[in-house]
């Protein structure tokens, strides 16, 4: 399944949308093979439905081709991708050789039932609930705005605000 | 019974595919997109910690984390419209105007 997922990434034209939602895919059946129900199904519906939904659907309206090949700057080049394979090559070594290989997760060991995790997240996490909630509440009125054409903007905010 | 350090190995890749997309991509949504693959990757080794751990506040951690990216993928899109309707482009290297 790394490697899977792996070669998916791996390969960047313009329809990496596709190869993303196969990913988010993959990534749901992990949870499932971890025990983790609830965060599986979430997975599928949010990020593989929802939010790739609105990827694609951006693509589409913004009639984005083939992108072109440009010089990047510099510092990303230079700086950048050396950084970025060494501190993945440590952060693969220190895994496989320092932590104890013994520390093993079983197929399918935490129950993670949707009971389980809704009494956990209105009881103890209630308060990052409603924040979350006033968040994406906020996120949705910016998108809103953000998205409308600009005449629209420019004839003034309403005054109930909604 | 598969090791931890597997999931985690997996979530690094994921992670740093991520980034490396990120600096490479010339396209703003491509970008976006690998924003969404480090979160991913991210919740994945919150997922393996749970279930190593037994706790399942991890599990409510990746709920959250995945709140916070649906936000994010709803602003960042209407930027990036915002952005197509002023300069006509997707392409991040001619959003310059705040360059020197």
């Amino acid at each position: 399944m790394a490697g899977a997922v792996n070669l998916l990434v791996q390969s960047h034209p313009i329809n990496s949308a596709l190869s993303l939602i196969a990913v988010m895919a993959s990534l749901a059946a992990e949870y499932l093979l971890l025990g983790a129900e609830f965060v599986a199904a979430v997975q599928v519906i949010v990020y593989a439905g929802a939010i790739m939904v609105l990827f694609v659907i951006t693509i589409m309206l913004l009639n984005a081709g083939k992108e072109e090949r440009s010089k990047g700057s510099r510092v990303a080049t230079l700086l950048g991708i050396p950084g970025v394979l060494i501190g993945g090559v440590l952060v693969a070594w220190t895994l496989l050789h320092r932590s104890n290989m013994q520390a093993t997760v079983p197929i399918g060991a935490l129950k993670g039932d949707p009971r389980d995790i809704a009494r956990l997240l209105f009881r103890d996490f209630l308060l990052p609930f409603e924040v979350t909630s006033v968040l994406i509440l906020i996120a949705i009125m910016g998108a809103v705005v953000l998205a409308s054409r600009p005449q629209a903007v420019a004839r003034g905010p309403r005054k109930d605000g909604g | 019974m598969v090791p931890l350090s597997y999931y985690l190995l997996l979530s690094g890749i994921l992670f740093v595919c991520g980034v490396l997309g990120f600096l490479i991509k010339r396209n703003i949504i491509t970008i976006f997109m690998s924003i969404e693959l480090m979160l991913n990757g991210v919740n994945l080794s919150f997922v393996a910690f749970a279930a190593h751990w037994h706790a399942l506040s991890g599990q409510v951690f990746v709920f959250f984390v995945m709140v916070v990216a649906a936000a994010e993928a709803a602003v960042g899109l209407a930027i990036i419209i915002a952005v197509y309707r002023t300069r006509e482009t997707l392409n991040v290297d001619q959003v310059n105007l705040l360059k020197l």
